[in-house]
């Protein structure tokens, strides 16, 4: 099995029935994904692509048995949406949108510390492309074409750096088990540490590649996590070598605001705990290519 | 988005933290007035520009007399003040802030940020106000107080008591510190700021707690619901190719070097930012068009780019997914029917429908060169510099 999610996976899209949602929803379906309804407040019992629309997360969760949702509600209403899916007993769930505040973030991590581990949901996002295990199920806006089904984890903060990097190794016939967006976010639901592990247990994944950025601990807590706790090898970018200091560079978290957040100052740290280093973004797959033939 | 000193003063007055008199002025007459209003014998004179440091750059005059003050604002207004955090073009003075002088026995920082590792809010302080935090933490580590607050139920007393008695002050003043202590979490917590630096922040002769300088940073996210902080932006004290890329939903930074980039996504746009740098050059721009690269956004892309003189290579770099490479090039040739481009023009397409997209550039004659990986593209762009 992937990471996350696999063919099986019921979804649901909350704001199923706006123009983004009914987009990707087609996408997703059109991709495989195992997409079984919707949530839009005020139009349950409605039907919306030949799928039942549901008014609450909790009668569609009930109604259909879903365990993923992805989100495509305007950011002054992700944080609730999101908290009402935890609720709902919603396992795995995707916040697309870009523009959530951070305050709302700090609040839904917040609300999700009642949940025992085995019931807490896993948010992925915001700001992301979303979750896609190639040839399995999509939760997510990519393109899913340019994902070759195989055996390289991708988590990756940017979006489009991540299909640069899946492109890059399907020209190499490398292919992925899973790849997934966390977002530009400064604080995001789910953090490299938190996905490099699900890879680590995953035993149809081989090696890792993350693709980080300027700003914030992430990736660095993520390769002091690989070093103590990994086996799998775990080969990583940082993009914003260029970046200025105390600059956002279009992510909301992507800014140098303390040592350690630079991407100089990452790959060194990064390279001390034993991670191979991508030296720049045209080698992401032939850095892998040449980590895969080592191994 | 940041606000001007006299403004964060306010709005941390109106949490209940005491600031020194003062009043804004718009010309020296009008200063004068102020002084006068203010009362007293000694006035300082402070530009307002979104920067720090402002003291060291002659922004800041301490005065005798309301004539004094006056002249001081005659020589500040509508001059660009140049500081170590300006850079070299410096920042527009349009207002001026005139504030009594205050008496000072001891200054102290105080500082509020997110905290990204333990995603809560963290209080920085120190015993060494009036020196940058950067310097605190280089010179005098051992002075700097943390604690960390539990967003969801906010700061407690025993929290701001224990950042006081921390910091050295004296008993009889430890209520007034929690107060103006927790007066700058809950203007943090309550207006979704992203930053709270008050330094320094000083106990006057007279025993007072004042903030004698302060700054905030709020979070765009959050403009939406925080009408009175989002009517204090000024544009006057931003780059003016970034208002109007702001202006147009365009994310933008402007950069010191020659290479102007057009690219999808802001960690692509950063990646091809590297490449460049490796390949020999240096960017002009950070320029994110989003995810889905639509045209519309293209030809803004184009015009935002062209009103900088410095380019001297545009470089576009699409990783179209959903929206694919024929739409994204129909994009670029509307773009360059519209927009006269004179300088050399590389373009790199990668992702759905890639044949189809190179194929219509090519059939459109428009004068650029093709690229087909990162590095291609960067050393496409480097090269055509020296042409």
């Amino acid at each position: 099995m992937a990471v996350i999610i696999d063919k099986n996976t019921k979804i649901i899209i909350q704001g199923f029935t706006g123009k983004m949602g009914s987009f990707h929803a087609e996408e997703m379906i059109k991709y495989g994904s195992n997409v079984v309804g919707g949530v839009t407040p005020g139009k349950g019992g409605s039907k919306h692509l030949n799928l039942p629309v549901f008014n609450t997360v909790k009668e569609a969760v009930k109604s259909t048995g879903a365990t993923a949702s992805i989100l495509f509600v305007p950011p002054a209403f992700a944080a609730d949406s999101a908290m009402e899916a935890a609720d709902a007993g919603i396992k795995s769930c995707v916040a697309i949108v870009d523009g959530i505040p951070s305050h709302d973030m700090i609040r839904i991590k917040r609300y999700m510390r009642r949940y025992t581990k085995s019931e807490k949901m896993s948010l992925v996002g915001p700001n992301c492309a979303g979750i896609i295990s190639p040839g399995k199920s999509m939760l997510g806006i990519m393109p899913g074409h340019i994902y070759k089904e195989g055996r390289v984890g991708i988590i990756s903060r940017s979006g489009t750096l991540g299909y640069e990097a899946a492109q890059q190794l399907k020209n190499l016939n490398i292919g992925v088990s899973t790849s997934v967006g966390i977002g530009g976010d400064p604080i995001n639901g789910s953090s490299f540490k938190d996905i490099i592990g699900k890879f680590e247990e995953d035993d149809e994944t081989d090696a890792i590649l993350m693709i980080g950025e300027i700003g914030g601990p992430q990736e660095v807590a993520a390769g002091k996590f690989a070093k103590e706790n990994m086996k799998k090898p775990v080969i990583a970018y940082i993009a914003g070598l260029t970046a200025p200091k105390g600059r956002v560079m279009g992510h909301a978290g992507a800014i140098v605001s303390a040592y350690g957040e630079s991407a100089v100052e990452k790959v060194e740290i990064l390279r001390e705990y034993g991670i191979t280093i991508s030296k720049n973004p045209s080698v992401m797959g032939d850095t892998v290519k040449r980590v895969l033939s080592k191994s | 988005m940041d606000i001007h000193e006299y403004q964060a003063k306010k709005i941390l007055s109106d949490f209940g933290v005491t600031i020194p008199r003062g009043g804004i002025a718009y010309s020296p007459e009008n200063a004068e007035n102020k002084a006068r209003e203010i009362g007293g014998n000694k006035w300082v004179v402070k530009a307002q520009v979104h920067s720090g440091a402002r003291g060291k750059a002659g922004g800041i005059i301490v005065c005798d007399t309301p004539l004094a003050v006056a002249q001081a604002t005659d020589k500040l207004l509508g001059k660009k003040l140049v500081t170590n955090q300006t850079g070299p073009e410096g920042k527009i003075v349009n207002r001026i802030y005139i504030e009594e002088a205050t008496e000072i026995k001891k200054e102290l920082y105080l500082g509020l940020v997110f905290d990204r590792s333990s995603e809560s809010i963290m209080v920085v302080a120190s015993t060494e106000g009036g020196m940058s935090v950067e310097e605190i933490a280089k010179q005098k580590p051992e002075t700097i107080i943390r604690s960390k607050i539990e967003v969801a139920v906010g700061m407690q007393q025993f929290q701001a008591r224990e950042i006081a008695f921390g910091l050295g002050i004296e008993p009889q003043l430890i209520r007034r510190a929690a107060e103006t202590i927790i007066g700058c979490y809950q203007a943090f917590s309550e207006l979704d700021a992203t930053m709270v630096e008050v330094n320094p922040l000083v106990i006057s002769n007279q025993d007072q707690i004042l903030a004698l300088d302060c700054k905030m940073s709020f979070d765009n996210n959050a403009l939406f619901r925080r009408n009175q902080v989002s009517e204090l932006r000024d544009k006057t004290q931003e780059n003016s190719n970034e208002v109007y890329a702001s202006d147009r939903g365009l994310n933008y930074v402007s950069l010191e070097g020659n290479i102007g980039n057009i690219i999808n996504g802001a960690g692509l746009a950063m990646a091809s930012m590297d490449m460049i740098k490796l390949a020999g050059g240096e960017p002009a721009n950070f320029l994110d068009v989003g995810g889905g690269a639509t045209p519309e956004k293209i030809v803004k892309a184009f015009k935002l780019i062209s009103m900088d003189e410095k380019v001297k290579v545009i470089l576009v770099n699409i990783f179209a997914g959903i929206n694919r490479c024929d739409w994204v090039a129909e994009g670029i040739v509307q773009a360059l029917q519209k927009i006269e481009v004179k300088v050399p023009l590389v373009i790199r397409l990668a992702g759905t429908n890639v044949e189809k997209g190179n194929q219509i550039l090519k059939d459109s004659k428009i004068n650029y060169i093709e690229a087909n990986t990162l590095e291609d593209a960067a050393n496409k762009a480097v090269n055509a510099l020296g042409n």
